[in-house]
């Protein structure tokens, strides 16, 4: 209820902002603007499709930013080493997935809290990327993909596609109830026979292979693979998911609303950008957006528990 | 005059109307009791009583004049205490520490007076006849202890009213016995003490006056010694309830449960048991004797140091509740809130979880075969609800015990294993829950039912097998098993 609720207003926004932006902010209604402020937001759109299955799952991870530079700093490195490009990106996926695989380890086999063990490899890829690659940029990409990274339709097809996907896998699988049931009762999940450890390590594997495919597109659509490469992208991620509704503290959210929340967050940008606003204030009202967002569904269930739900409380 | 009292109390919760005209007077020296099915409006009285929430109609009335709570922090000051079945101490300070929390008396130079409240700990606890370290962190300490540390924090603050919330749910007898008995000393001593249990036969041991409620309206109120039980189920009910124990006689089949030897180190030791299709098995002992600790490693929850559990003749692989259940294992956990059920999740999304595969249509979810599937067993169990979509914690206690059992139900297990399968529900749904127990264990299931009311034991089991400090030390037929006999070996006194 709740859910459909918060949604309808991220849609209500995100007209409501277009809107404005279209009438009020020059250069932000035509069809180049507009196709660059949307492919602007694919990585962050990638990997927020696999970071709400960690969030609505009650687990978090940070370090998907740092995995991007690391899956960069690879590719630039092999790239450097002669090897074919064909060759390097299913590497990259597989750096990718290993960094989710040692968090996912962490987490379920050592029982750690996922935002201790993510920051800490937050920090442990990202030092990783640096020592791999320096300061170099690699940037004598192959056209072929950089201009294919570059047309709008086909990094935009991908989170279409994935999407889809996910959405479907979340909100129509068993195992999308097996997340929704882990984030919102573990112990009640685990009673139930679903496979809470193993499934949190999948979600962080995931999680890492995605990131490792927005790097992809990342390294080809700036043509210059850097070992900082989306470097504080991480927040844009966790603002998105929270922003579209999920519950940070897991067991509640959907997919389409943390996509809308992505294309919402890119229009504010942009439309703040063209308006010549400073970027001390776009970070600002990033961050208002992100609180809000996360205070007003518990304000909400604050005023709710006022009001019912009482008589069975013992 | 009445130490406490309310007069003609209503109040809403939006539609639901929780409370109408309720009347209760709590004198000095008296134990009241608070009887009613769940959902009755006890839970709503005592909150009002102890100032969490503030009747919309009708007073509160201390010695005579009329009072209002503004909080809990008002009713506390007025000299009313509540006692939860869960207590909630910090435990990581000790019991003076807890007993003083928030009013540690001071030294003149301003710090903490250590001695002068180890000296009053010292004395409360003697007055309750309580033998506890009063420097032991709380932690550690059985929920009865913590109890009784809860009741010594409200008479430091000179507490005339002392609410008790079903406080002895999770006691052992011998520690119920000793509850009582502090709370006998207490109501001797003056105390107005308000006891709510849905155990009959506490009530009627403790109490002198017993207020029925049902459907948030007094139906009566009487003076113990003038009725009987049965007089107040009824009263409850408002009908005459058919047997609380409806036992059918199966006839026991193949061996559907074999647990063979199976040791958790410093939990249990060597239990070995089995049981038949067609038989309900009771696992009967005191709280902490390792019954719940058992059927957890049975059903996969935790892993066992040694042993083996066989289900129709295959050895399951331990740890793994998805090869118990695959092997046709289903668990009705102790702890419903917390293990039972999702709470945020629908009725039906809660029926469906423990057979997500068993809903699919190809890949996906059918949201029309869950529906059906909650749909079915909510009219075979007779569940009360508004509509399946709607969050399974907008149910009561025991409607909720019914979806944790189409739950697992549904899945049509061979054996079914209940921990404590009507702890705090009410009367009509316990009897229904022991039919449905009865009716399946004939169908063919074998069950095995972990229990700490006796009456329940001795009325559903064709055995009983009793469990004393992790070890299984008597296995009684139905013809031999009685409270005593119960008893003696859950308490050790006798092996068998």
């Amino acid at each position: 209820m709740l859910v459909r609720r918060w949604e309808s207003l991220i849609l209500v926004l995100l007209v409501g902002v277009c809107v404005w932006a279209a009438l009020g902010v020059d250069g932000f209604a035509n069809t180049s603007n507009v196709s660059f402020l949307l492919l602007d937001t694919t990585e962050i759109a990638l990997m927020a499709l696999t970071m709400t299955f960690v969030i609505v799952a009650a687990e978090i991870d940070l370090s998907v930013a740092s995995t991007l530079g690391l899956s960069c700093a690879v590719l630039g490195w092999l790239w450097n080493a002669g090897l074919g490009i064909e060759l390097i990106m299913p590497i990259c996926l597989l750096v990718g997935a290993l960094c989710g695989a040692i968090n996912g380890l962490l987490v379920t086999r050592l029982g750690l809290p996922s935002l201790a063990v993510t920051i800490g490899t937050f920090a442990l890829y990202r030092g990783l990327a640096y020592v791999i690659l320096g300061d170099q940029a690699v940037a004598d990409l192959p056209a072929a993909y950089t201009s294919l990274a570059t047309r709008p339709l086909v990094p935009l097809g991908l989170v279409a596609v994935l999407g889809v996907g996910a959405a479907v896998l979340l909100h129509a699988t068993g195992l999308g109830r097996a997340v929704f049931a882990i984030g919102a009762n573990q112990e009640a999940a685990f009673f139930s026979g679903i496979r809470v450890k193993r499934i949190k390590f999948w979600l962080f594997v995931a999680g890492g292979a995605m990131a490792a495919l927005a790097s992809l597109v990342f390294t080809f659509r700036y043509a210059s693979a850097r070992a900082d490469n989306g470097v504080g992208l991480e927040l844009a991620v966790v603002a998105a998911v929270l922003l579209g509704g999920v519950s940070i503290f897991g067991g509640r959210g959907s997919l389409p609303g943390v996509l809308m929340a992505v294309v919402l967050l890119g229009v504010v940008r942009n439309a703040l950008i063209l308006a010549d606003v400073a970027n001390e204030v776009l970070n600002f009202v990033t961050g208002l957006l992100l609180v809000a967002s996360v205070l007003a569904p518990n304000l909400g269930a604050l005023w709710r528990r006022r009001f019912t739900s009482q008589q069975e409380v013992s | 005059m009445a130490v406490l009292a309310l007069s003609d109390v209503s109040k809403s919760f939006g539609a639901v109307r929780a409370l109408r005209g309720v009347s209760l007077k709590l004198e000095a020296g008296e134990a009241h009791a608070l009887a009613g099915e769940n959902g009755a409006g006890k839970s709503t009285l005592v909150k009002i009583l102890s100032g969490v929430h503030r009747p919309d109609t009708g007073q509160i009335l201390l010695n005579g004049s009329p009072v209002t709570f503004g909080g809990p922090a008002d009713a506390r000051h007025a000299g009313v205490a509540v006692i939860y079945q869960e207590p909630t101490l910090f435990p990581d300070l000790s019991i003076v520490e807890n007993i003083f929390m928030g009013r540690q008396p001071r030294t003149r130079f301003g710090r903490i007076d250590r001695a002068a409240m180890a000296e009053q700990t010292g004395r409360l606890f003697a007055g309750l006849g309580v033998e506890l370290d009063p420097e032991q962190a709380a932690r550690g300490l059985s929920i009865a202890d913590q109890q009784l540390v809860e009741i010594a924090k409200a008479l430091s603050r000179d507490a005339k009213v002392l609410i008790m919330d079903e406080p002895t749910a999770a006691l052992s007898g011998n520690e119920v016995a000793r509850l009582f008995g502090v709370v006998k000393a207490l109501r001797e001593q003056g105390c107005a003490v308000l006891f709510i249990s849905h155990r009959l036969d506490e009530i009627f041991e403790l109490c002198q006056r017993v207020t029925t409620l049902r459907d948030g309206t007094p139906v009566a109120e009487d003076l113990i010694a003038d009725i009987t039980p049965d007089d107040l189920v009824r009263r409850m009910v408002g009908r005459d309830l058919d047997a609380l124990y409806p036992k059918q006689d199966g006839v026991p089949g193949e061996v559907a449960l074999e647990v063979h030897r199976l040791t958790r180190e410093g939990v249990f030791t060597d239990v070995s048991f089995r049981v038949r299709r067609g038989e309900i098995v009771a696992l009967a002992g005191l709280v902490g004797a390792g019954r719940t600790e058992v059927v957890r490693a049975i059903f996969g929850i935790d892993r066992q140091d040694a042993g083996w559990v066989e289900v129709g003749g295959r050895r399951l692989r331990p740890a793994s509740p998805t090869a118990a259940m695959a092997a046709g294992l289903a668990l009705v956990p102790e702890d419903r809130r917390q293990q039972g059920l999702v709470m945020d999740l629908s009725i039906d999304r809660n029926i469906a979880l423990a057979g997500l595969a068993e809903v699919r249509r190809g890949p996906l979810i059918s949201r029309a075969a869950e529906h059906a599937r909650a749909q079915d067993w909510a009219v075979r169990l007779r569940l009360k609800f508004a509509r399946l979509s709607d969050p399974v914690g907008v149910l009561s206690g025991g409607n909720q015990q019914k979806v944790v059992l189409a739950k697992w139900l549904a899945r049509k297990p061979s054996v079914l294993i209940v921990d404590e399968p009507t702890r705090g529900i009410d009367v009509g749904t316990k009897a229904e829950v022991h039919r449905l127990l009865s009716e399946l264990a004939v169908g063919g299931m074998a069950v095995l039912m972990v229990s700490s009311e006796l009456p329940e034991v001795l009325g559903m089991a064709d055995r009983v097998l009793v469990m004393h400090e992790g070890r299984l030390v008597a296995e009684l037929p139905r013809a031999s098993a009685t409270e005593e006999s119960v008893m003696s070996a859950a308490t050790g006194r006798t092996a068998a």
